[in-house]
């Protein structure tokens, strides 16, 4: 026991990798995985490992340099977020066909829940679209293990592989036992082989069929196979179940006193599920209960499904994450068991997500509103710390990565055909702007959609835990890195009407947004950048200005406005004394308040 | 009734940037000094923006990282306004540990399964910016926890480490770095002596 240490599941995972010899790492980050790859390089760093480690500029293309890398024959992973696969669903289905050399491991995190996620989409499924295997951890131990488990049967039938972690899974910590690094000599190189690497439409078909046979060969590979976790109980009921509803599972069952009357059963690989499993499970009990997240992947591929209770005959949601609570009382309705009844959790909200104090995207969104009034505007925005502004009124739209700026173009061009006239402001995150607005800014320009199109740049990825963008010149080890310009980027794209401002200077700012709108009325597409570095993000403590000490004059008469339309979370309605407050803890002294009250009654010493 | 399990269950909460992460890692570290197995889950992302983080800590033979409504045997809450929303999870006769100006009201008979908690509060809002560090409430909690838990030993049951255990956590997770190790010290130190 004393040789083990606390490590997160992303940690645990980045230490399985280390171990397994991965020698290639890239990723884009995105919650719940983002913490797996600044793993991976504290492991090199600590144990001066020769292996790239990198953030790349999107999921696809960090696919595709692991992916290269698998093919010249080392072993390689790439990790990203549920939603980030959809980015990186191009390579990954032609991949399946082309299959690998050197074990590849696809990590796609997904988020049950969803805690921080546009969607709840069930990895597995992509999977199975894919026709790849996937594994499904249970509990960050678990996660360690099925690395060395992944790029076995990568290796063994030369496909690269899904691993499935959930958000209760790599966010979740566990004492893990430190194991030794696997010392993997490879020097192989690319062998060439442009029928399978570089196939045209007819040998696709010969791949396609080859994977097909593989797939076969993987539903009876015993490595995979479920485990019975209840040896000798020869009860006519079984519970089948996987990932962290593992977890859940075990621990119910003992505490229900179930273990001699139920069979459980946890699938390592809910796809291809194993052909024997299925047949032994269908031929040996007459109920079966089938707990698993988020989608019904192991349900839906068992054919007889007269005796399978799951998300399809309604006793398991099938949205929402299966929390124990749950899963006890769907246990117990299904062996009969009494389960203790705990009272239901209160219907009151907790404390809803705000932008941080200080935060240089509150001013933007605050400096937005008062310059193009969201009265006679559209607001489109997109995905990041930002997407918080939905409190402030700030947001009419987000859809994924990206797509503030091709539906801003979207509602222009709508707007022009009914004859009908708005002011659209998009808003994006400079991170999110290099991942997939790029492609999206060419396109407005060349169709002459006009709107505006603020870039808050606040120089990091913020919402994930402020890793570096391509304009910041510091790669994942710490590295000096190549830096791209967004003034660079966006004259490049033909865009005329560029210009940079700090959005601390609301009334400087203001009038910078004024002067894009007439500009995007009559010239065409205007885009301001809102520069200011974001608070949580170390690095930057040099580039921002002094603080401002704030104070609440007499005058307040506690009217609201500040709380309502800025919602900076220093400043707090004093309810007794018919006044706001400032909290001292959490003010930063950012001094953009001072701007807010319409009657002036937060005073300081204000900046020029 | 079901046989209950050896081991703790602690449920923490609080807002986006008090360090709720940071003590419970603290407490699971202590756990794997006293070589007790050790699971905990934690909120990342969206949340921390200022909106409420909880985290579960079980220390012992436990499978889920997830503790159930009406098990666990202590809250610990750096908010004192999330009591009303977490208060479910505690089992009869549970502890809470609170950061809170005064004693909440009675609860009412609904949630009857706290009717029997031991509910312990310490200002360490105040007490931290008296120290000029107000980002030691997290500290100061724990010490004051630390003290408290194992204070109403007997009724309620005891935290499954002494402060010394948690004093040796936190000399393992500093190391080196005196400033650090010291201004956490001495919160912790100060929340111990207001619970004893
Ligand atoms: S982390 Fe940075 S960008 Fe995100 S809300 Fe806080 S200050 Fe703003
Ligand atoms: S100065 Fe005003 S806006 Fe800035 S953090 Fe303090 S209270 Fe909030």
């Amino acid at each position: 026991m004393s040789s083990r240490v606390l490590m997160m599941g992303n940690d645990a995972i980045a230490r399985g990798l280390v171990e397994n010899g991965c020698a290639v790492a890239t990723s884009y980050p995105g919650t719940p995985a983002s913490e797996i790859l600044p793993a991976v390089v504290k492991w090199k760093k600590e144990l001066s490992l020769p292996l790239h480690a990198q953030w790349a500029v999107n999921e696809k293309i960090a696919f595709e340099i692991a992916f290269a890398g698998s093919i010249a024959g080392l072993r390689t992973m790439v990790s990203m977020k549920q939603v980030g696969l959809n980015v990186a669903a191009d390579p990954l289905l032609s991949a399946a066909y082309m299959g690998v050399k050197g074990g590849f491991i696809v990590i796609c995190a997904d988020d049950p829940g969803p805690h921080s996620s546009q969607t709840e989409q069930d990895s597995r499924l992509m999977a199975m679209f894919a026709k790849v295997p996937v594994l499904d951890p249970s509990t960050p131990r678990e996660a360690k293990e099925f690395i060395a488990l992944a790029y076995e049967l990568s290796e063994a039938f030369e496909v690269p592989v899904l691993l499935r972690p959930t958000t209760r899974v790599c966010h979740a910590s566990q004492d893990i036992a430190l194991g030794d690094l696997l010392r993997i000599e490879r020097n192989g190189g690319f062998r060439k082989e442009p029928t399978r690497w570089a196939a045209t439409p007819k040998f696709r078909l010969l791949l396609h069929r080859g994977l097909n046979d593989k797939l076969k060969a993987m539903a009876v590979y015993p490595q995979t196979a479920p485990r019975l976790l209840s040896p000798g109980v020869t009860a006519k009921k079984a519970v089948v179940t996987s990932g962290v509803a593992a977890a859940h599972t075990k621990e119910i069952m003992d505490d229900l006193h179930l273990r001699d009357s139920c069979a459980v059963y946890q699938v390592l690989q809910p796809y291809p599920l194993h052909t024997d499993f299925m047949r032994t499970l269908l031929g040996t009990y007459d109920e079966i209960l089938v707990l698993e997240e988020t989608t019904g992947v192991i349900e839906m591929q068992l054919a007889d499904r007269s005796k399978v209770r799951g998300k399809m005959s309604g006793a398991v949601p099938e949205a929402g994450e299966l929390l124990p609570e749950h899963i006890e009382r769907i246990i117990a309705d299904f062996t009969g068991a009494s389960a203790e009844t705990a009272a239901p959790p209160p219907a009151a909200a907790g404390r809803r997500p705000s932008l941080c104090p200080g935060c240089p995207h509150r001013a933007s969104f605050f400096a937005i509103k008062k310059a193009i009034p969201h009265s006679r505007s559209i607001y489109t925005s997109d995905i990041g710390c930002y997407t918080l502004g939905l409190n402030l009124g700030a947001i009419d739209t987000a859809l994924c990565m990206g797509a503030s700026v091709s539906q801003a173009a979207g509602f222009y061009h709508a707007y022009r055909q009914m004859g009908k006239e708005t002011d659209i402001v998009a808003t994006i995150g400079d991170s999110t702007f290099f991942h997939a607005g790029i492609p999206a800014l060419i396109d407005a320009v060349v169709q002459d959609a006009r709107f505006v199109l603020v870039v808050l740049d606040n120089s990091t990825t913020a919402m994930t835990g402020n890793q570096p963008t391509p304009a910041t010149g510091i790669g994942a080890c710490g590295d000096v890195t190549g830096k791209i310009s967004i003034e660079g980027l966006v004259k490049s794209c033909g865009v005329a009407f560029c210009k940079e401002g700090n959005p601390y200077r609301v009334p400087h700012f203001v009038a910078l947004l004024k002067e894009a709108r007439e500009h995007s009325r009559t010239h065409g597409l205007a885009v301001v950048i809102a520069r200011y570095p974001c608070l949580m993000d170390k690095r930057s403590k040099e580039e921002r200005l002094p603080a401002v000490a704030v104070a609440i004059s007499e005058e307040c008469d506690g009217c609201g406005y500040c709380t309502k339309e800025f919602e900076c979370p220093a400043l707090e309605p004093d309810e007794a004394a018919k006044k706001v407050r400032i909290n001292r803890i959490l003010c930063t002294g950012c001094g953009v308040c001072l701007h807010v009250c319409p009657k002036r009654s937060i005073e300081g010493v204000e900046r020029a | 009734m079901p046989e209950e399990k050896t081991g703790q269950q602690i449920f923490l909460s609080g807002i986006g940037g008090q360090g709720i992460l940071f003590i419970t890692r603290l407490l699971a570290e202590t756990a794997i000094h006293k070589e007790l197995p050790v699971l905990t889950s934690e909120t990342h992302g969206m949340a921390q923006r200022g909106g409420t983080v909880v985290s579960h800590l079980k220390v012992g033979c436990f499978t889920s990282p997830l503790i159930r409504p009406g098990r666990a045997d202590g809250l610990l809450l750096l908010k004192a306004e999330n009591l009303a929303q977490h208060r479910f999870y505690l089992k009869p006769g549970g502890w809470i540990v609170m950061n809170a100006r005064s004693l909440p009201p009675a609860p009412d008979t609904s949630a009857g399964a706290v009717l029997h908690a031991a509910i312990h509060h310490i200002d360490a809002d105040r007490l931290a910016e008296e120290t000029g560090n107000p980002q030691s409430v997290n500290a100061i909690m724990l010490g004051f926890a630390a003290a408290r838990a194992s204070a109403s030993a007997g009724t309620t049951p005891a935290l499954f480490c002494s402060a010394e255990d948690i004093v040796a956590a936190i000399h393992q997770r500093f190391g080196q770095r005196e400033k650090l190790l010291r201004s956490a010290l001495e919160a912790f130190d100060l929340g111990l002596r207001h619970g004893r």
